[in-house]
């Protein structure tokens, strides 16, 4: 959790993006540095273009403008492998996307083996460890099914750890979890940042964002109106905007006689 | 209905205006429906001649006249139903894809095919293949089986088409998007995430489509047959030609047919529960 000083290459370099989903503008110009070991939390009303954003850093929604580098590479190049670039930036989505038809454990090997091309043994033996990091050992041979929505969480993070990625992104992980399963899953994504992963998070845990995050953005009307260490955004907003959403969230039976 | 309910004691409803509750409508009204069922079998089984009945339609003698020649049309008609299919689920993968690309050149084609042969019957294309093929491109295709596999085929290939669509664009998106973050690319997502899970969802329409295509087996003898070559349908029209037993063939080709499709349905029901135990609830 110690501010780390920005040297060096970014991890992820974000200069200039736009998106449109044809006519509607979702991103307009967002310029974004993410350092090796920052973990970046993303905040913002729904429909800010906090997803899009994060969507765009992998690639899964294709930028309409600028340019987004990630570990070193410009992912928006038409000549871009971008199916090797993405092996090295996991992904955890809001409804885990788990392979109903496979087992946990074949989850976190699939790829490892189809893609990293590793032997069976070696496969299983990573996953096994990273099902353990997240405390899900014992469900190897579970289908996502039979598992509650949080273990689900914890085994597309598995998943995606074992493609020993440098950079994690999470769009918004905990969302769509009973309140009470919530716990374990930032509990896991503490650890994750703990141990000096890379990470851009797109949730709307303010307490996880303030505690884990080194930096908090905020976001509004597809651009970033205040980025700042995770304290200072939260604890002390300098614009206005920021400060009516934090209010909104924060105390949300709170009403403004307008 | 007591006069106290216009207004209720505080806390509790007021009387319903409903002389039954819904529950028990209902359980009248099933009553009701078992009564009527009962009536009908008993009108119905009163009407019939039955002894007229056991002459012409389940006549002992007729049925040993054919019961020789059904082991090897029954055959036949497997063939047919088979070959048919392997070009239908060939074609239609094909389709199925060409319907799902992102090139708009094979989605048109791929429209029109399906539009073209799901429209007209398959009696015609069938037709078509005993005389205009050979009249429009000079070749005569010798063997039978192909000819009928083809025409078949190219029929429920527009069929099977859709199905297939369907089925793949019922998987949902998530599942791409995860094998895809993975560094998985587009062939090996479909392979190892998309069509698993799409099978599970086309099986029961697929198993429909196999059985229609055996049933269109019986127009295989437009193609012009040889006495070896009969399928059920054709053995059971030429029997019905020496008048004796009435109807009797008829019966016998058609508990054939249900020989065939009425395991396959149970097979299906197998495939999809022990499928679908797994992975979904």
């Amino acid at each position: 959790m110690t501010a780390t000083s920005p040297t060096g290459t970014p991890v992820v370099r974000i200069a200039g993006l736009r998106k449109a989903f044809g006519e509607r503008e979702v991103l307009t110009g967002i310029d974004l540095d993410v350092h090796a070991g920052e973990v970046v939390c993303v905040i913002g009303p729904s429909g800010s273009g906090k997803s899009t954003l994060l969507r765009c850093v992998n690639l899964l929604e294709e930028p309409t403008g600028g340019a987004v580098e990630v570990l070193g590479v410009d992912v928006t190049d038409p000549d871009v492998d971008i199916d090797q670039v993405r092996t090295h930036v996991g992904m955890v989505f809001q409804q885990f996307n788990l392979f109903a038809h496979k087992t946990v454990l074949e989850n976190c090997t699939m790829a490892q083996r189809g893609v990293l091309k590793r032997s069976a043994a070696e496969a299983d033996r990573i996953a096994r460890a990273n099902l353990e990091r997240v405390g899900l050992a014992d469900r190897a041979d579970a289908h996502p099914a039979q598992l509650s929505g949080g273990q689900q969480q914890r085994v597309a993070i598995a998943r995606a750890l074992s493609m020993d990625p440098q950079l994690m992104l999470f769009d918004e992980p905990t969302s769509a979890l009973d309140p009470e399963l919530v716990g374990d899953v930032l509990g896991v994504m503490r650890d994750l940042a703990d141990g000096g992963m890379t990470m851009i998070v797109v949730t709307h845990e303010m307490a996880f964002a303030r505690d884990v995050g080194d930096r908090v953005v905020f976001m509004d009307g597809g651009v970033i109106v205040e980025d700042g260490p995770a304290d200072q955004v939260i604890g002390a907003p300098r614009e206005a905007r920021t400060r009516t959403f934090l209010q909104r969230v924060l105390d949300p039976t709170h009403t403004d006689v307008a | 209905m007591t006069t106290t309910s216009s207004t209720p004691a505080p806390g509790t409803l007021p009387a319903s205006r409903r002389r039954w509750s819904p529950r028990r409508r209902q359980r009248a009204f099933r009553l009701a429906q078992y009564a009527l069922l009962v009536i009908v079998l008993v009108a119905v089984a009163l009407a019939i001649d039955w002894e007229n009945v056991g002459t012409n339609f389940f006549n002992a003698q007729a049925a040993s006249d054919i019961a020789a020649l059904i082991p090897a049309a029954f055959l036949k008609t497997l063939e047919y139903t088979f070959a048919g299919f392997a070009v239908g689920l060939s074609l239609g993968t094909v389709l199925a894809l060409m319907r799902l690309s992102s090139v708009g050149l094979y989605r048109w084609l791929a429209i029109v095919y399906i539009e073209f042969f799901r429209g007209i019957p398959a009696l015609l294309v069938v037709i078509s293949f005993g005389y205009a093929v050979p009249i429009a491109f000079g070749v005569n295709i010798p063997s039978v089986t192909v000819k009928a596999a083809l025409a078949l085929g190219l029929v429920s290939a527009a069929y099977i088409a859709e199905t297939l669509r369907a089925g793949l664009q019922a998987v949902p998106k998530g599942q791409v998007e995860a094998a895809r973050s993975l560094g998985m690319s587009h062939g090996r997502t479909l392979r190892q995430v998309v069509v698993p899970q799409a099978f599970r969802i086309v099986l029961p329409p697929m198993t429909n489509e196999f059985i229609l295509l055996t049933k269109d087996t019986s127009l295989v003898f437009l193609l012009g047959l040889a006495t070896s070559q009969y399928d059920l349908t054709k053995i059971g029209r030429d029997a019905l030609n020496s008048a004796q037993g009435g109807l009797t063939p008829l019966f016998v080709i058609g508990a054939c047919y249900l020989l065939i499709t009425l395991p396959l349905g149970q097979l299906a029901r197998y495939l999809e529960k022990r499928t679908g135990a797994r992975s979904r609830t």
